[in-house]
């Protein structure tokens, strides 16, 4: 499977990414800088890093999500490429609305930064075939704008259809009904604020993130 | 032309740094403040033919994520 890794300025966790996607494919991923106007050819999957791009001005991944490069991935998502956003690459999913809702400050105020149990909801996805309907699974959080928030009939059609990939089995960030990640409509893109590419092996104190890459190559096709 | 466009939380949307600016005005001992919301004021200088329809735009596209934000502009 050949993949991609956005590269803003300001990102900090497309290495972590890259590693972990280099590990699961067999394959270094195109690193792709903001200012390209087109993405490689063939892409299985695209991947939105990490980090502060431009420095969260205005707001977190708005920025971004109006570069030349994240034109190319909103399109590509549009065509049905796997795109997967951590951390601030899911804050720019929202900006660019390719999902729903939006991420704001951390309802206690403080940066969190530690592993959390997180509840998968939905294990048919693309993204989460190796997990199992209601497992708990341990992936860190490092993050000051996670409180996920979206009107009530938005937060039910997501329930409804089953586009809560992730949930928080604890209290994290105030996000709303404890979301900790989202597909779209098509369920080919996935924005979470955990970072699953910082476990996939036991050195990390675990694997659970490891499963995430595997699924989706899995289904993807290598 | 200056526009200033001031951008504000949708009520109901949780504003956790209007509370904390809130409790910390009680700290000083000031009484009677029932609510704090904060916001963003933008600035542009922009042409003086520079239409409403235009400066929206940029308000819906940009400087607003209208999810959470209301927006209002002001022709200076």
């Amino acid at each position: 499977m050949k993949t991609a890794v956005i590269v803003f300025p300001g990102s900090n966790c497309d290495r972590d990414l890259a590693v972990a996607l280099e590990a699961v494919t067999g394959k270094a991923p195109a690193m792709v800088w903001h200012g390209e106007s087109q993405l490689p050819d063939g892409l299985g999957l695209i991947a939105l890093p990490g980090g502060f791009s431009y420095g969260d001005y205005l707001r977190c991944g708005a920025i971004a999500a109006r570069s030349p490069i994240v034109r190319a991935v909103v399109e590509a998502a549009e065509r049905g490429t796997p795109v997967f956003g951590v951390c601030n690459g899911f804050q720019v999913l929202t900006e660019t609305g390719l999902l729903p809702g939006a991420l704001m400050r951390n309802e206690a105020l403080d940066f969190v930064c530690r592993d959390v149990a997180l509840t998968v909801e939905n294990a048919q996805s693309a993204f989460t075939s190796r997990y199992e309907a209601g497992e708990t699974i341990r992936i860190p959080v490092a993050h000051h704008d996670g409180n996920y928030n979206a009107d009530s009939e938005t937060l039910d059609r997501l329930e409804g259809e089953g586009r809560v990939a992730f949930r928080y089995a604890e209290t994290v960030n105030g996000s709303a009904r404890n979301i900790a990640g989202v597909l779209n409509a098509a369920g080919n893109v996935l924005g979470m604020m955990p970072h699953p590419e910082r476990r996939i092996e036991a050195a990390h104190g675990g694997d659970d993130g490891r499963r995430l890459f595997e699924g989706l190559l899995e289904t993807v096709g290598a | 032309m200056k526009v200033r466009v001031v951008v504000t939380l949708k009520p109901g949307v949780l504003d956790p740094q209007g509370k904390a600016v809130h409790k910390a005005l009680g700290g000083l001992g000031f009484a009677g403040v029932e609510d704090v919301r904060t916001g963003k004021l933008v600035e542009l200088d922009v042409a003086d033919d520079t239409s409403d329809t235009a400066i929206d735009e940029m308000c819906r596209r940009l400087l607003a994520n209208t999810v959470i934000e209301n927006y209002r502009v002001e022709r200076l």
